[in-house]
């Protein structure tokens, strides 16, 4: 098994095929929309394949260490920012193939006109965290 | 309380259930509902027969269940709560559970949490804690690998070679959460060898315990991986040595030779070695030359090629590699290495810091990483 992360993008991935803002789809289209997400979501969990999932709010700051003693420094947001992280959903599936398969699925999801989004995601394997025990000689 | 002691009793309850006529998926829930209620009861009231508390609890738990189901189509008296003792469970139980458990048409993640669950008497949470996901995932892994193998006879012996790889991929595990996966790898592969005789399973046994002898070894006080010619031999456990080398010598005078014995026998040659210089690598290729001749795998012949480069020196070892696939997960990782090996300090660099971005596990990743900067700022002091 390996857990791999499906990154949805508020932006920075290239555009999708059906690309109408959300904010122009129908009530109806976006309940559809969720629906799909909801659904897709509680299928995984039946097959035993769902880890996580969750939205981010697409505001944000940039925050680093200013030295010993002082306050973090805060900045922006920056509207240039070229990546911006709208998601993710974490899956533990038995081949990179499946993970794969079922980003395609996410993929798919309704939007205007409640025609497939054919939206990008990023599909990102986990680094595992232990060594497999037999492997080094 | 002895949770492992609990655990062990978990296939024969099982079995007992299945032969008083309860359905697999169904006896499976009611012996898991009375492991739950024996951690919650025993630390305080420990019954004096483990065993026959376990069966008595789980028998009404079935019951229960089955009555719950049969309520609600009709009412019906209570039944009889306490069959006559059966047979006791024999050794053939206990293996059909562990062919049932990993039976084929089961994906590989469904045959382990099956069998640490139904076999290794573990609760849904701690195989989910185990491997990371959430405990409602597992639940439906669990009760969807039961409805798969809902179908299968539960007579007919299957093939052992499955159930090793099970158990073979619990003990690659590790130690995650609040379950040494290793070490209940090695307890349901003991469990297994009483099981059934077979050199294969000596063969897995004799690998896991070699392996697990070096365990304190292998990771340094800060978390990081410490290679095998570098850890301190002082620290393996020779008791765990001497019983895994025994296990391995009674497999070999069999005579029939699989890939866990040859691999056992390579670990046995390292545990043999005082020192790291000691090693028998003349020896080892010869086994990786077997264990390529059973298996036919790149990942065997990969380490074959490391195992020459310290038999005949680097140069062979990377001719060797030369013929392999370089997309082979630790293809550059055993090249950084013999490229070291024979003195070309900045190639090796470069591949290491090549192998720790391809790496697909942590700590694997740091080590490699601190391979590539060991070289490289040496380099940068001696410029």
């Amino acid at each position: 098994m390996a857990k791999y992360l499906l990154l949805k993008h508020y932006r920075g991935a290239p555009d999708p095929v059906n690309d109408v803002p959300m904010d122009q789809w129908t009530p109806e289209e976006i309940s559809a929309h969720m629906r799909y997400m909801h659904d897709f979501a509680a299928r995984l969990e039946k097959t035993g394949e769902f880890v996580d999932g969750q939205a981010l709010a697409p505001e944000g700051e940039w925050v680093r260490y200013d030295g010993e003693g002082r306050p973090p420094v805060t900045d922006g947001p920056f509207a240039e920012t070229k990546d911006l992280i709208a998601g993710w959903m974490i899956i533990d599936v038995d081949s990179h193939e499946r993970a794969v398969e079922l980003a395609g699925e996410l993929s798919a999801a309704p939007g205007a006109g409640g025609k497939p989004i054919h939206e990008w995601l990023e599909v990102r394997p986990f680094l595992t965290a232990s060594p497999g025990v037999t492997e080094c000689h | 309380m002895d949770e492992v002691l609990l655990r062990r009793l978990t296939p024969d309850v099982l079995a007992v259930l299945v032969r008083r006529g309860a359905d697999f998926a169904a006896a499976e829930d009611a012996v898991q509902d009375a492991l739950i209620e024996a951690l919650r009861v025993w630390p305080a009231d420990a019954p004096r027969d483990a065993k026959g508390w376990l069966i008595t609890v789980a028998w009404r738990k079935f019951l229960d269940a089955t009555r719950a189901d049969a309520a609600r189509r009709r009412r019906e008296d209570r039944v009889e709560e306490e069959p006559p003792p059966g047979p006791a469970p024999s050794a053939d139980d206990t293996l059909r559970l562990y062919f049932l458990c990993a039976h084929p048409s089961l994906t590989p993640a469904s045959a382990v949490a099956l069998t640490l669950r139904a076999v290794g008497g573990l609760t849904t949470r701690q195989i989910a804690r185990a491997y990371l996901v959430p405990e409602a995932t597992m639940a439906q892994r669990i009760s969807r690998a039961k409805r798969t193998v809902s179908g299968v006879r539960f007579d007919r012996p299957g093939d052992v070679a499955t159930v090793l790889r099970v158990l073979y991929l619990v003990f690659n595990e590790g130690y995650s959460g609040d379950v040494d996966l290793a070490a209940e790898a090695i307890r349901l592969t003991r469990q297994l060898a009483t099981a059934v005789d077979h050199p294969e399973v000596a063969g897995l046994l004799a690998l896991m315990l070699l392996h697990h002898a070096r365990r304190a070894a292998r990771t340094a006080p800060d978390g990081s991986l410490v290679p095998l010619a570098e850890q301190d031999r002082g620290r393996w456990d020779t008791r765990l040595i001497t019983e895994g080398v025994g296990v391995l010598q009674a497999a070999l005078a069999r005579d029939r030779l699989g890939e866990f014995q040859a691999q056992a026998a390579i670990a046995a040659l390292h545990a043999d070695a005082p020192t790291a210089e000691e090693t028998d690598w003349p020896q080892i290729v010869e086994w990786y030359d077997e264990l390529a001749r059973l298996t036919d795998s790149p990942v065997v012949r990969l380490n074959r090629a490391v195992a020459v480069g310290e038999a005949d020196g680097p140069r062979a070892g990377l001719a060797a590699l030369a013929g392999l696939d370089p997309s082979l997960p630790r293809h550059t990782a055993a090249a950084a290495y013999l490229h070291e090996r024979a003195g070309d300090a900045a190639t090796a660099a470069r591949l290491y810091a090549e192998a720790a971005h391809k790496a697909s596990n942590l700590a694997e990743r740091d080590h490699l990483t601190r391979q590539a900067a060991r070289l490289n700022t040496r380099g940068a002091r001696s410029r």
